[in-house]
């Protein structure tokens, strides 16, 4: 059961993968957005099935729930005419999959180098939020405040934009 | 019973599930039904008119009248709409309302079985990543209408509920500084224990309440769909059962929303009278204790109708003003309020 499960998800995480950047009916952004949609529900089942349930929520509410919905926001504002018109260059397809191809070897590299699984104790596998929270403001308080930065300057970045009379 | 014994614990929880899973449906779908009725003979009350009062004694079944002339109108599609995305729409404005209700504890247990669905250890963020995704229905109704006045609608309701969302968020953190868990059944167990969470988080249920009235679209945030500007909204271009499946949307979402605020504020299915304040040790406490989570969602809904047809509609640039730059501050204050006084106290 839980094998099937797993199958299923994967096999729906990588299908609507490829139909977000690939779909050979359409080359609406906005179907585009919705496959996105599903892959990041079809990766939150991945994650319920490893019990990492606080992430499996997070990944729902966070990205789900707020990032794609302003995705949408900004596409349905867009001339959607135009994009679906716009041919991809032959170059630009060339230098995409190379830079995926170059994330994918970068990731395996490092998936291979730091041993997934080896020494992880079953509780902390567990997702359970308090040790996430404990772990989070302890150990790994540094990157935490690093990360927070990096979203304020791009918070900082958008006032600046949007206020072009600031000067 | 000695079949049922006989499975396999897998096959038991399926089993059980399943049960729960029908019994809410089948009692949460004519609740639906019946606060239409309740808003149409309140709003009558309230505006010195009769109301439906012509099925059935006083009205009684409008609702059944309703439903079958939902399903026998002509389901109409206009030419110009996108179709997949039109037929979509309804549905997934329709089904968070019923995912949320799935780790509500309605009740205490009856026979040692816990009346709740899907026990979760995250359910609190569980029910904000559904509510979060049933925007989607209205987004995509607005764009597969592909005419003005939906889109409009869209376009607004995408705003006005990731606002109302972040407000809504931050409102319940206090709530669980207090309790220390994000699982609902214990959540209710702390309120049983040391009282109600309203009386500690006050200000919490307040920007609830009224991030609530903004999720659900209802008066006085009803924007996307408000009539005078946009027509209908959202679902302008929608008739028969899609547009139905819209307007049950609503009113689960109302009921979901009263069930949560009752669960984290006002006690769920406790009672602090006649040993209603522990979990049941016997079937009629289990049932009264479910019946009295039902009157509490009951009343509840009558604010939500209340309020509708007491208060006129907020302008756009009021309620983004509201949202963010009046709940938003106050509910940060609030958590570092709660978590001062938690502190002081320890």
């Amino acid at each position: 059961m839980q094998a099937c499960l797993f199958y299923l998800f994967a096999a729906l995480t990588l299908l609507c993968g490829v139909l977000v950047i690939a779909n050979p009916f359409t080359r609406n952004p906005v179907t585009s957005a919705m496959f996105l949609v599903l892959t990041i529900v079809s990766l939150a089942g991945l994650f319920v099935l490893l019990h990492a349930f606080f992430l499996a929520a997070v990944q729902i509410l966070v990205y789900a729930g707020a990032v794609m919905v302003l995705f949408l926001f900004v596409i349905m504002l867009l001339d959607l005419k135009e994009e679906e018109r716009r041919k991809i260059k032959a170059g630009a397809g060339v230098l995409g999959l190379a830079a995926a191809g170059g994330i994918a070897l970068l990731m395996i590299a490092v998936i291979r180098q730091s041993n997934a699984g080896v020494g992880l104790k079953p509780a902390s596998a567990e997702g359970s939020t308090l040790d996430l929270g404990k772990r989070l403001f302890t150990d790994y308080a540094l990157p935490f405040e690093l990360i927070s930065l990096v979203l304020l300057v791009a918070m900082i970045g958008t006032v600046l934009l949007s206020k072009k009379d600031l000067k | 019973m000695a079949w049922f014994h006989n499975l396999s614990a897998t096959e038991q929880f399926l089993l059980v599930s399943a049960i729960k899973i029908v019994c809410v449906f089948c009692v949460v779908m004519p609740a639906v039904a019946y606060s239409v009725l309740a808003e149409r003979k309140i709003s009558a009350m309230i505006q010195d008119r009769l109301g439906p009062n012509r099925v059935g004694p006083g009205g009684l079944w409008q609702p059944l009248a309703d439903g079958v002339k939902t399903f026998l109108k002509e389901d109409f599609v206009p030419a110009h709409v996108r179709k997949a995305y039109f037929w979509l729409a309804p549905m997934v404005s329709m089904t968070p309302a019923l995912l949320v209700l799935a780790v509500i504890p309605f009740g205490s247990n009856l026979g040692g079985e816990p009346m709740v669905i899907a026990d979760l250890n995250v359910g609190i963020l569980y029910t904000f990543g559904i509510v979060s995704l049933g925007v989607y229905g209205i987004v995509l109704a607005g764009y597969a209408s592909n005419s003005k006045y939906p889109f409009l609608g869209g376009i607004r309701s995408s705003a006005q509920m990731i606002s109302y969302e972040i407000a809504m968020g931050m409102s319940v953190i206090p709530v669980f500084l207090i309790v220390g868990d994000l699982n609902l059944s214990k959540v209710i167990e702390y309120q049983y224990q040391h009282g109600w969470l309203i009386l500690y988080a006050p200000l919490s249920f307040v920007i609830f309440v009224i991030a609530a009235f903004a999720e659900t679209n209802r008066l006085p945030f009803d924007l996307p769909e408000s009539e005078q500007e946009l027509v209908g909204g959202y679902h302008t271009e929608y008739s028969s059962m899609k547009f139905a499946l819209f307007f049950m949307g609503e009113y689960a979402n109302m009921i979901a929303a009263s069930a949560m605020m009752v669960t984290l504020f006002l006690g769920g299915w406790t009672l602090p009278v006649a040993g209603l304040n522990r979990p049941a040790e016997s079937i009629p406490m289990g049932l009264a204790q479910m019946v009295i989570f039902m009157a509490k969602v009951a009343v509840l809904m009558g604010l939500f109708i209340w309020v509708r047809w007491m208060w006129p509609r907020f302008r756009y640039d009021q309620l983004m003003d509201l949202g963010w730059r009046r709940f938003l501050p106050l509910a940060l204050a609030n958590i570092l309020a709660t978590a001062l006084w938690l502190w002081m106290v320890a």
